[in-house]
């Protein structure tokens, strides 16, 4: 049976992992290197790699250092943050990474989606979205996307997003919630499951994991295929091999061997 | 040498990685002349059948792969590479393939709407016999898979192993002789993969 993956999220800030709540007030927490080796030698099932200040500082990804994780992990890895064009794109696939992931630019460009996944296949190509609650009836899924870190509204419906995203070509959707994003109260549950039912690609959850239970109510009541952790491991809390316990004694399909 | 062989079907990188990290001497190259010197070729991919054999006869790697094929070199095929090695693929409104393996290459057609294509993940592989490469590797093992078609070799004999995905086992990898050819990626299945790769360094092509 197919596992759920669980996927730790390095944003990287200055060669420092980094870790805020809603964008705001990070705080360095180590080495991206060492902590990628960490988690892929305790079992997780992927890593993400966000170069956060890439786009705000307007400077392209930090290469190198996708270059020096991907010489140390062996599991698949997803880059994101600073993707500009094509040309990036595929400097970062050559670093080693599996996976790209766009957000902002592919709410700006939205054709980089289909020349991602024509160029280099749509298992590459990861549509990232950053969805904000809202009470606005211009949205029926509920949701607005917001992109540049939150900091912009976009007009756009989640799910109508999320469904040009996969008819463009996404290989995955990354459901970041704004509202849960670093709370570590849980994911958004529901709006995990309006995307994840209502497409025919992967949907990885993303904000708001605080506990082993979070996981398991993401991957029974939202129908995420893989779930992103990220403060509930860096600060040493949790190991991902008791998250994965945990899961399995729910019930829930994990990778065993490692 | 390993020949690592490049028709331009995705991104090298991971493989190169992997080999090179357990100290294995590999190239990346589409020269037939290397290939059919290589102590051992590695036929990886990643993207569709169609543009795939429209490439690899452009570059004539199509007879090389035969040649290397029945001469007994050590042959690891990786996803695309696996498929485009039976003799037809659904993909792309139907592809003739190589053929080095008699069988057809199918959609993944879930019954249940939940079920995503492509299958994409950590699976378990139920190995079907004893083989070299699943030296230390216990069966039942999960490896990453990306595909959203599998192979179904003709011959039984042909099934090294087994995964289930969308209401069907398919053959997760498949063999014969020299030939080892996995559906799903060891390049990026951890320790497990590297140990899968590792024993390929050391086999002779038998089983």
């Amino acid at each position: 049976m197919l596992t759920k993956r669980i996927i730790p999220c390095l944003d990287v800030r200055n060669r420092k992992v980094t870790k805020g709540v809603r964008f705001q007030n990070n705080v360095d927490l180590g080495d991206p290197v060492e902590m990628a080796v960490e988690y892929s030698e305790g079992g997780c099932d992927e890593l993400v790699f966000y170069d956060i200040t890439a786009s705000a500082e307007g400077r392209p990804i930090d290469i190198q250092m996708v270059r020096e994780v991907a010489r140390v992990i062996h599991i698949p890895f997803a880059v994101g943050g600073g993707i500009r064009n094509l040309e990036d794109m595929y400097q970062v696939l050559l670093a080693g990474a599996e996976k790209v992931s766009v957000n902002t630019l592919a709410v700006e460009n939205p054709s980089i989606i289909s020349e991602g996944a024509k160029a280099f296949g749509r298992q590459c190509i990861v549509l990232g979205m950053d969805p904000v609650r809202t009470e606005d009836p211009r949205f029926p899924s509920g949701y607005e996307i917001t992109i540049r870190g939150f900091r912009q509204r976009t007009g756009l419906d989640a799910l109508e997003w999320a469904k040009r995203a996969e008819d463009l070509g996404a290989g995955e959707i990354v459901v970041n919630s704004v509202d849960a994003d670093g709370t570590r109260a849980g994911y958004e549950i529901a709006l995990t499951r309006l995307i994840a039912t209502n497409v025919r690609i992967p949907v990885v959850a993303s904000g708001g994991a605080g506990t082993p239970q979070h996981l398991i109510d993401v991957f029974k009541q939202g129908c995420a295929d893989a779930a992103i952790i990220a403060s509930m491991v860096h600060t040493g809390e949790y190991k991902i091999a008791d998250i994965k316990a945990e899961l399995a004694a729910a019930g829930i399909p994990v990778r065993k061997h490692w | 040498m390993i020949a690592l062989i490049d028709y331009n079907a995705g991104n090298l990188t991971s493989v190169r990685l992997a080999f090179e990290y357990i100290g294995a001497h590999c190239e990346i190259t589409r020269d037939p002349m290397k290939i059919l010197s290589a102590e051992r070729v590695v036929f990886p991919g990643v993207g569709a059948a169609g543009e795939a054999m429209r490439n690899l006869k452009e570059f004539g790697l199509v007879e090389p792969l035969r040649t290397v094929a029945a001469q007994g070199v050590p042959f690891l095929g990786i996803c695309l590479g696996t498929q485009v090695i039976l003799e037809f693929s659904e993909e792309d409104g139907g592809v003739q393939c190589i053929g080095l393996v008699p069988g057809k290459v199918k959609l993944f057609r879930p019954p249940d709407p939940l079920c995503k294509i492509p299958h994409m993940g950590w699976n378990a592989v139920e190995f079907r016999r004893r083989h070299p490469l699943f030296e230390g590797i216990e069966s039942g093992s999960e490896f990453y898979f990306v595909h959203s078609y599998y192979p179904s070799p003709t011959d039984e004999t042909h099934i090294l192993a087994e995964t289930e995905y969308a209401g069907i086992r398919f053959a997760s990898v498949i063999g014969n002789g020299n030939l080892f050819a996995t559906q799903f990626h060891p390049e990026r299945s951890g320790r497990i993969g590297l140990k899968l790769l590792e024993n390929f360094t050391n086999w002779d092509g038998t089983c």
